[in-house]
């Protein structure tokens, strides 16, 4: 074979190959999404939505009390994790361009987006339950903002700094002080990024398990009690998921076909309206 | 000078040549004392994001010290894990660890560049964005939903068509054998590590796009005009000069590979030994956690846990600083 006939092959191989890798890719993707609806979908009743957990070896049940969970969890992960994450997104963008503190925040940020979740379940086990007494809800939503709070400064630093410096100046020359031109002209012109950020760091801990599993740890009862041990989507799956009872299992499906409806319809709804606001 | 004091300074002096002096210097002052206020506030917000880290890192240690003082350095590389007579060390966790990430990488890195190749280089245009976002998605997926289905769809496969396959395979070569000897259940450390390799693809994939597009389209349209093929381009012009951000994202991996919990736990068996064989099950850093802390009896056996939790964020740390500083280096410097 000749030197060019060779290079062809060659070519064609490399190629072909990165052909089968993108469609090994999209396959894993289909297969998974088609497993879960598959398994999930008959379960997602109105039974599913209505009724709690049921007892081991009970029949029926559904995922009530791990919803309102899992909701409550997630919203007063957002309340908490949506101003701290803004406003240290601000000073990294407005003050941090030369000091050293802020590469310092920035390089913790960094690495706090892939930490390893269950660590920072630990951290919260020993700072907030062995000290207040027990496994709580609250002590749930503190853990997840630990994760969350990382990706809203990220994404808020970055969309802060799209900004035409032309903008801040002629606010500035208008007289306006800093907090004002930061606030309502700066991170008033990429609020829909900023949105974008924080639907994302909705997105990633609304399927974490890990850190809830020594914080919130689980209820099998429906409670709205944020101090007591609360029922939540994710542990609620882990258990059922390896427990030996059929109806544990098929349960475990529907509320992981539930999860990943809401975590891609969060993605994709980020996505768009980052897309929108990018025509304009 | 700092425009809003440059501001201040300009309207105080024309308040001066005005004659109104004291309304315009007081308002000067209000907005001074408000920017202080609003620096100082933002400041103890990152303060505070900095501040969790080193909580994490002081809390475990704190946590873990009985078990360090109880059995010294060697925790670290003690190969027993036995809870009824209270010897702990780490080593069979950190082997699990080590070992499913390794697989998960050597099965992940090819596949992630041939998705990077085929985004950057071969991808006809318009479909370039709809299927990168699908890879973006796949990386969305929360890792409990890969354990699930590691556990109920792909780890019965994998031990009815696919482990009978490599052990007939591989069984009779000297030492490979070894790797895939013993009973083909499923579940094991090979299983969580191709549940976590698929995981993982999605991360290394988008990072290796991004560095890939930072290659000067003029580097590459030269080669192109002396006649290289496709794939010559991207093995001689683009890898190498993205080279430094290539091994970051791998890097990114790596330390999700190594704290993933989720993925793993469900698939990986949860047995507290080291054997040669990749079939067999083991433990890794996050499973032990994930199963054990639950129902850990206080002292020893927590503390332990802790110290475990300790080890695993400290190697994380190491490699997720690395990758950072890779990238960094790969996407500034080289895409001046």
């Amino acid at each position: 074979m000749n030197l060019y006939n060779r290079r062809i092959l060659i070519n064609r191989l490399g190629i072909g190959l990165s052909m089968l890798a993108m469609a090994f890719g999209l396959l894993a993707l289909l297969w998974i999404l088609f497993t879960l609806f598959s398994k999930g979908f008959a379960v997602l009743s109105w039974d599913f939505f209505t009724l709690d957990t049921p007892a081991p070896g009970n029949e029926g049940g559904g995922m009530r009390n791990a919803i309102v969970g899992s909701l409550m969890i997630i919203g007063v992960t957002t309340c908490v994790s949506t101003p701290i994450g803004i406003l240290a997104g601000i000073y990294l963008a407005e003050y941090g361009a030369t000091s050293k503190f802020a590469a310092a925040t920035r390089f913790v940020v960094d690495i706090m987006l892939s930490a390893p979740s269950i660590a920072i379940g630990l951290f919260i086990y020993a700072l907030m339950v062995e000290t207040m007494g027990g496994f709580s809800g609250w002590a749930g939503s503190v853990a997840l903002s630990l994760i969350a709070i990382p990706v809203v400064v990220r994404t808020t630093e970055n969309m802060l700094k799209l900004v035409p410096p032309t903008l801040r100046e002629a606010a500035f020359a208008l007289g306006a002080p800093r907090w004002r031109v930061s606030l309502s002209v700066t991170l008033r012109s990429v609020k829909a990024g900023v949105v974008t950020g924080v639907l994302l760091a909705i997105a990633r801990v609304t399927g974490e398990t890990a850190p809830l599993l020594f914080t919130a740890l689980n209820n099998q009862f429906f409670s709205t009690d944020m101090s007591e041990p609360m029922g939540n989507l994710p542990v609620v799956i882990f258990q059922f998921a390896m427990s030996p009872y059929d109806n544990w299992n098929s349960l475990a499906w529907g509320g992981a076909l539930l999860i990943a409806l809401l975590v891609l319809a969060m993605n994709i709804g980020a996505r768009l309206m980052f897309r929108a606001n990018d025509k304009k | 000078m700092d425009p809003a004091t440059m501001v201040g300074q300009v309207s105080s002096m024309v308040g001066k040549s005005m004659e109104q002096t004291d309304v315009h210097s007081a308002r000067v002052k209000v907005f001074q004392w408000q920017d202080g206020v609003f620096h100082k506030v933002t400041l103890l917000f990152a303060l505070l994001v900095l501040a969790g880290l080193f909580g994490i890192l002081v809390s475990l240690a704190i946590e873990a010290i009985p078990a360090l003082r109880e059995f010294g350095p060697s925790f670290v590389w003690t190969n027993v894990w036995n809870v009824p007579e209270e010897k702990f060390g780490a080593v069979i966790a950190i082997y699990g660890t080590v070992v499913t990430s390794l697989i998960a990488l050597f099965i992940a890195v090819p596949v992630s560049f041939g998705i990077a190749l085929f985004l950057t280089e071969t991808c006809p245009a318009w479909l370039r964005r709809p299927l990168g976002t699908a890879i973006e998605l796949l990386a969305g997926v929360p890792s409990i939903i890969y354990g699930i289905w590691g556990l109920f769809i792909f780890a019965p496969l994998f031990s009815e068509h696919v482990q009978p396959y490599l052990q007939g395979a591989f069984g009779s070569i000297p030492v490979v054998g070894g790797w895939f000897s013993g009973p083909p259940i499923g579940i094991g450390i090979l299983a969580a590590g191709i549940v976590l390799a698929l995981m993982v693809i999605p991360f290394i994939a988008s990072v290796m796009r991004d560095v890939f597009e930072t290659v000067p389209s003029v580097l590459k349209e030269s080669a192109y005009g002396v006649g290289c093929t496709t794939w010559e381009v991207v093995w001689n012009v683009v890898l190498p000069y993205t080279r430094v951000g290539v091994v970051g994202g791998v890097m990114l991996g790596l330390g999700r590979a190594l704290g993933e919990t989720m993925a793993v736990t469900f698939v990986i068996g949860n047995a507290n030994r080291i054997t040669g064989s990749l079939f067999a099950p083991g433990n890794s850093i996050a499973s032990v956690l994930a199963n054990e802390f639950g129902e850990a009896s206080p002292g020893l056996h927590v503390s332990s846990l802790f110290a475990l939790g300790l080890v695993l964020f400290v190697i994380t740390f190491i490699v997720l600083s690395l990758s950072r500083w890779l990238i960094r280096r790969g996407t500034v410097k080289q895409g001046h």
